[in-house]
């Protein structure tokens, strides 16, 4: 079900950006930025809100009531042409200026992202980009809260030896066990579980809170970071790195010489090394895309229930109303369907490292 | 598109964060929990453990009081039926001797009687011996007072003897 309702994510989000492209071209045809600003106040382009909501963004947006946008500016870190540029995001005023030179693309692959023109008009990415963005700081938040979290629930453990759970403790010990039972012990195995489990511990509830923390829609939740490819890249990177680095013997022969497999897909030509070599990065390029996938499809779903109201809203307000009614309805249940996918994908990301990191360590064969 | 697009700073960002948490969060976080989660484990299973032994020990003790008890119940019941041996084997005994004895003193009995009955035979043996004498020196005392009838009786004797 959950793998329908993503495909109909996909196909409402493919939907709504056709319609947006071709209601631009239709408005396009000479390319005046004045004049296109002005119908993106008229217009309502649901496509763009949600791509907007769901990406990265140099300030953190709360609420925009009437025209006044409330939002907190954060750094801008820059590094072009042998300078570093530091300014507050302000400075672009939400997208719409530009500072230094520097201004939002609004054009397909980096949009969103700062750039200025080169020579010839051509947009180009400074040489490097590393702003105190939403997500970054989402990433930041989310982190001084494990660390807050663990560090007094591991004090909480030391005070209390031998005792039974209390408080924020007996609510984590389970989900803690669990992942040390359920996910660490049984896909790695009882002897060598220990090394690579304050990796999967850190990653699932890395994972899990920014997952929760994506549902709520207001400051310090609301941005996407588990639906941002840029971070499960990372992790994905660090289970690649770990798997790699922890694979013994046995692992390697199973890639380049896999034993059971007829010599001739092997030989003249090494179709089986290819394909096994090949696996070792298909692995956790889907562990990347999987979180990302899942995560900011759930957020494209309700997202394009609540753009629902807004667009028969435009046509009538009276059926702006009852779509309201509707729309409303169904975002509630995609929100408890997102509160359970916070926790599966959590569970699968660690779940299916774990079991990379068994296979990397695995004795016999 | 842009969706697709990793931000530079932000993966930077982000692989800074990751270490550092993991780094915090190893040290600090999960090597003490995980201690503490073994130790306790590991305690339960020991008090566990202590209390099935406990448990199996009371059950042996509470086994050998049984075997005591019904040791010393057998012992009992030994001691009482030997008693009861004993006690019959006595009565048998003193039956048996009180019967000889009964029929020892009857015996005797019998003996001094026969000797008692013989001794008053021989008595009135005697004393008929000694009356029987004196009649009859009485009656010949009597018979030889009259002379001539002695010797007319002595001629008729000797006149039957000529005869002859």
């Amino acid at each position: 079900m959950i793998k329908a309702l993503r495909l109909s994510a996909i196909l409402l989000l493919m939907m709504m950006a056709t319609n947006q492209i071709i209601v631009a071209q239709h408005h396009n045809n000479e390319a005046n930025e004045d004049w296109e600003e002005e119908v993106m106040e008229e217009e309502f382009r649901a496509g763009d809100m949600i791509i907007e909501h769901i990406t990265d963004a140099y300030e953190w947006h709360i609420i925009t009531m009437g025209e006044t946008h409330v939002s907190i500016p954060l750094p801008v870190i820059l590094y072009d042409q042998g300078e570093w540029h530091f300014f507050m995001s302000s400075k672009l005023h939400h997208g719409h200026d530009s500072y230094k030179g520097y201004f939002v693309s609004h054009k397909d692959f980096n949009s969103g992202k700062l750039v200025r023109l080169d020579d010839e008009g051509h947009e180009m990415r400074p040489d490097l980009d590393i702003s105190i963005t939403k997500n970054v700081l989402a990433i930041f938040l989310s982190m001084i809260i494990m660390i807050i979290v663990f560090v007094s629930v591991a004090n909480t453990y030391k005070k209390r030896k031998g005792m039974a759970p209390k408080g924020l403790q007996s609510f984590l010990e389970p989900i803690i066990l669990f992942v040390r039972d359920d996910i660490a012990k049984a896909s790695i195995g009882e002897k060598k579980y220990e090394r690579y489990l304050p990796f999967l511990l850190t990653v699932f509830f890395f994972i899990l809170l920014n997952n929760l923390l994506g549902i709520i829609p207001l400051f310090p939740g609301g941005a996407n970071v588990t639906g941002n490819i840029g971070v499960t890249g990372v992790m994905a990177l660090f289970v690649f790195i770990i798997t790699t680095f922890s694979g013994n013997k046995a692992y390697w022969t199973h890639i380049f010489n896999a034993p059971g497999v007829p010599w001739w897909l092997k030989l003249p030509v090494p179709l089986m090394p290819i394909v096994e070599l090949m696996g070792v990065f298909t692995k956790p390029f889907v562990l990347m895309v999987r979180l990302f996938a899942n995560i900011s499809a759930g957020h494209i779903i309700i997202l394009g229930f609540v753009s629902l109201i807004f667009i028969f809203g435009k046509i009538s307000e009276g059926l702006g109303y009852g779509v309201s009614i509707v729309s409303v309805g169904f975002s509630i249940f995609m929100d408890f369907l997102e509160l359970l996918v916070a926790f599966i994908q959590a569970y699968v990301f660690t779940l299916l490292s774990a079991l990379y990191f068994g296979m990397a360590t695995e004795e016999h064969h | 598109m842009s969706l697709i697009n990793p931000g530079f700073g932000l993966v930077i960002w982000m692989t800074i964060a990751l270490l550092v948490v993991l780094f915090v969060l190893k040290k600090y976080a999960w090597k003490p929990i995980m201690e503490s989660l073994k130790e306790r484990e590991e305690g339960i299973d020991k008090s566990l453990r202590a209390a099935e032994e406990a448990h199996e020990e009371m059950k042996n003790l509470k086994i050998d009081n049984e075997k005591l008890l019904k040791e010393a119940k057998e012992e009992r019941d030994a001691i009482l039926r030997e008693g009861r041996k004993i006690k019959d084997k006595m009565i048998e005994d003193a039956k048996l001797k009180a019967n000889e004895e009964a029929s020892n003193i009857v015996e005797s009995a019998k003996d001094r009687i026969e000797h008692e009955k013989k001794a008053a035979i021989v008595e009135i043996k005697n004393v008929i011996a000694d009356q029987a004498i004196t009649i009859a020196e009485k009656i010949l005392r009597e018979e030889f007072k009259d002379k001539a009838k002695q010797k007319d009786y002595i001629n008729t004797l000797l006149k039957e003897t000529n005869l002859n």
